[in-house]
């Protein structure tokens, strides 16, 4: 078998890197370009549910600068994907008479996002590991419940009143609906199709921006921080100014998620946001690889892959075993309850086998099997 | 002007003084070493010189501008690189990103650069690669760019932090116990590339030993600490025959232990009150 898979793969094996690369890319994106057709041909109907996991991804890369790069833990990142949609939603929702064109709005969540990251920063980023993670934390709790509440402002000093009682987010009902992209007169409707173009392109952008700034002046100063702080200011590399930006520019990702899914969704509301998504992105950036690119994406996809459709496919086939048998609880099952002990589960697992992710970068890998090729130290004196 | 000017600096932890209206002065050009007792302040002096410990009282100039409390980004920004006691590389960086790192603060791109790649974003970015690896062969690394730095061996690892340092374009170089934990022979090749980053690179360099023969082998001026206070400075001639720095390295006590030791074996005693042996 394993002689038979050799000679298969021989001739595969014999050209040059440069050209499987540029044959792997070429694959991969005609894949992606025809996946509707090939859909709509075999009657998938999965066009919808593979845009949903692109937002995902988006999130995904934007997250992996803040803890892939500069190895910030943050734990509420999902706060900037609400900011971002709630952004989209309050320019565009019909009571609010604003309704912007969403190609301009769009460009406003990011630069929101990007704002309410260097406003969280900027008092934050002088903590260290655990405390930063405890502060984002706290800072992904706070934002839904602000939403939820700025369903009726009121702004004033003493008898004077700037704002009263004003419909901001809507509270708990959220937003709804959400103003929709359109395109040279063609409006994006129910249809996944051109939702799904306009995410591929989205992703393209945060890619290519994903590895121009990891191969940059920012991107080294991202990855000395992240190794030894002291040491890099030492270097001349200004730890807040840096931190800031990594902060900033992944929230600025999640701010053009946050605008495509409010439109998309059409309806946004504050439980949308819980610490689970913050969590699931998280999941999505170890489980592939920290701090790279393919690994995150890759990683990613097979997360919610695994969600959406393996766990309701083993349901379904769960379920007919057990009426086959007549195994009552097994007739009844719904995997897709279980699905956080799945992740976690995944998690762990991945943690104990391969704790660099599944497709980790060069340092991650060196990193985590240090003690394989650790060099001698000398021992230290006075 | 000297290059480095230290006036009546102090440095409180708690209760305890570890440095104490300490003046102390680096000429332009010289090659000057730090010495004293382990807990004399020396690394003390170093951090606070380099930004990572704001001194409690006193001044530190750099060519006459005040350094003392700045962050340390901003006081090697005004020309002062150092390297650590204990080695402290990115060490899942390559080599070169290692140096590449040192240079950060004297490269322009900013964020938008780096997304637009302008020509002159990528010039800059390829006469820095050039420097760098300049830079790697200037300290006998050359063709070891792409290691990581973690993989290079101990002597290797102490060159990689003097280029890194030569990197943020230093007027003065505070290098912390660079031969620690070498060699002989490493030793003697260390001090050669100490040597010659002065001779041929002019920049001036303060330095922590405690290798006798390295601080007296290169250092052009030396200055003692003993308890956070300057005890003795001077040419290595004059340190090596002040009495007080023999006196602070092997101690009064044990001198004066020694003394009564052979006193009492004389009269016979042989009884042992104290436990100064």
């Amino acid at each position: 078998m394993a002689h038979m898979w050799h000679s298969l793969t021989g001739p595969w094996r014999a050209l040059p890197a440069r050209q499987r690369q540029i044959l792997i890319w070429t694959f991969s994106i005609v894949l992606l370009l025809i996946f509707p057709l090939v859909d709509k041909m075999f009657k998938w109907g999965i066009v919808n549910d593979v845009t949903d996991v692109l937002v995902l991804v988006i999130l995904a890369l934007g997250l992996n600068i803040v803890v892939g790069y500069a190895g910030l833990l943050d734990l509420g990142y999902a706060a900037f994907f609400a900011i971002g949609a709630y952004t989209t939603g309050i320019l565009t929702w019909p009571a609010h008479h604003l309704e912007w064109n969403f190609w301009i709005v769009i460009w406003g969540a990011v630069i929101v996002a990007a704002l309410c990251g260097i406003v969280i920063g900027t008092p934050t980023l002088r903590l260290r590991g655990d405390y930063l993670a405890i502060v984002t934390l706290a800072f992904g709790e706070i934002v839904p419940v602000v939403i939820r509440n700025l369903g009726s402002v009121t702004i004033g000093v003493g008898p004077w009143r700037l704002l009263s009682d004003f419909n901001l987010t809507n509270g708990v009902q959220g937003l709804n609906p959400v103003g929709r992209p359109s395109i040279w007169g063609f409006k994006f409707s129910f249809d996944p199709t051109p939702w799904y173009y306009l995410i591929l392109m989205i992703v393209a952008l945060v890619i290519f921006a994903n590895a121009r700034l990891q191969d940059s002046r920012l991107g080294r100063a991202w990855m000395a921080l992240r190794e030894d702080e002291t040491a890099a200011d030492c270097m001349g590399v200004d730890p807040i100014r840096t931190k800031l930006l990594a902060f900033a520019l992944g929230a600025s990702f999640s701010g053009f998620a946050g605008a495509f899914y409010a439109a998309k969704l059409q309806a946004i509301f504050p439980e949308l946001f819980k610490f689970n998504l913050s969590i699931m992105i998280l999941c999505m950036v170890i489980l592939g690889g920290m701090g790279n690119i393919k690994g995150v994406v890759i990683g990613g996809m097979l997360l919610q892959l695994f969600d959406r459709v393996i766990l309701t496919q083993t349901t379904v086939f769960a379920r007919s075993v057990g009426q086959a048998l007549h195994i009552s609880p097994l007739a009844t099952i719904d995997l897709s309850l279980w699905r956080w002990f799945f992740f976690g589960l995944t998690m762990v697992v991945v943690m104990v086998l391969k704790p660099e992710g599944l497709f980790p970068s060069a340092a991650r890998r060196a990193e985590l099997h240090a003690a394989e090729e650790e060099t001698p130290q000398p021992t230290e004196r006075g | 002007m000297a290059l480095l000017e230290a006036r009546r600096i102090s440095k409180q932890f708690g209760g305890l003084a570890a440095l104490h209206d300490l003046d102390l002065d680096i000429e332009k050009g010289m090659i000057a070493s730090l010495i004293g007792p382990n807990g004399a302040g020396k690394t003390t002096f170093f951090n606070m010189v380099s930004g990572i410990y704001k001194p409690t009282s006193g001044q530190v100039l750099l060519e006459g501008k005040e350094i003392g409390g700045l962050r340390p980004n901003r006081a090697t920004a005004m020309g002062l690189g150092r390297t650590f006691q204990n080695i402290r590389l990115f060490s899942n960086m390559t080599a070169l990103e290692n140096v590449l790192v040192g240079m950060n603060c004297r490269l322009k791109s900013t964020w938008y650069g780096a997304l637009l790649r302008s020509r002159s974003v990528m010039q800059e970015e390829a006469k820095a690669r050039e420097r760098a690896q300049e830079l790697l062969a200037f300290v006998g690394l050359g063709g070891k760019g792409e290691t990581l730095a973690k993989n290079l061996p101990y002597g290797l690892q102490r060159r990689l932090e003097i280029a890194r340092a030569l990197a943020t374009h230093p007027k003065l170089m505070l290098l912390d116990e660079p031969t620690a934990g070498m060699n002989p022979q490493e030793t003697v090749d260390a001090m050669a590339l100490i040597k010659r980053v002065r001779d041929e690179l002019g920049i001036t360099i303060l330095l922590i030993e405690h290798d006798m023969k390295v601080v007296m082998g290169i250092s052009e001026y030396i200055t003692v600490l003993d308890y956070g206070a300057k005890i003795a400075e001077g040419t290595p001639e004059q340190v090596r025959a002040n009495p007080k720095v023999i006196e602070a390295y092997l101690g009064k006590g044990v001198a004066a232990g020694i003394r009564r030791a052979k006193q009492k074996v004389l009269a016979g005693t042989g009884s042992q009150e104290d436990g100064t042996i």
